[in-house]
């Protein structure tokens, strides 16, 4: 295991946080989540619809470890929207719930 | 592994006028599902309320004695 330079890692989250319009941190990929936590995002995502690019923290654990470091947030998934950090998978559940994550990802990939 | 009453003493110790509801997912003791509602956490966004229980329970979690938790906050 290779423990890259911390600023490193920090710059490379960043670039994909700011390029990605949703960016999705999680365990597994798309096709194969590796836990449930993960797996609701996608299922969330996958059911309105809308492109996400998400990043497997189980393949790089510097990111994983950095990803915390990032938004100040212990736990994976971590979902970001227009550069944004929106929350974790309970967050996301509770703001699609209400009606308001449609109405955020909408405003997000229109800008 | 960590027992339903650690966890509510943990969260009561950041939030102490708080209502904490603890679900052991699996019985395992290291999945749970904590509901917590706190006027501390009116006028807080979602992501605020989930990092004060985070930081309550910031030990816990990083050592991985409360593996998976599932959260929900609200203010009453």
């Amino acid at each position: 295991m290779t423990v890259e330079n911390p600023t490193e890692i920090q710059s490379t989250i960043d670039k994909l946080v700011k390029e990605n319009k949703i960016m999705v941190f999680m365990k597994g990929t798309k096709l194969m989540p590796q836990c449930g936590f993960s797996n609701n995002v996608v299922q969330i995502l996958n059911t309105l619809g809308v492109p996400f690019e998400t990043f497997d923290v189980l393949s790089d654990y510097n990111v994983r470890q950095g990803i915390k470091e990032y938004s100040n947030w212990p736990t994976i998934p971590q979902v970001y929207i227009n550069g944004e950090f929106l929350g974790g998978s309970d967050i996301l559940i509770e703001l699609y719930q209400k009606g308001e994550l449609q109405q955020k990802v909408e405003v997000a990939l229109a800008s | 592994m960590i027992t339903p009453e650690q966890v509510e003493q943990m969260i009561k110790g950041e939030l102490p006028d708080a209502q904490v509801q603890v679900q052991d997912l699996t019985g395992g003791g290291d999945h749970y599902q904590v509901t917590v509602v706190s006027p501390q956490f009116a006028g807080k966004g979602l992501v605020q309320q989930h990092r004060i229980v985070y930081d309550a329970l910031k030990q816990a979690m990083s050592t991985e004695a409360i593996h998976a938790l599932a959260l929900k906050t609200s203010a009453p």
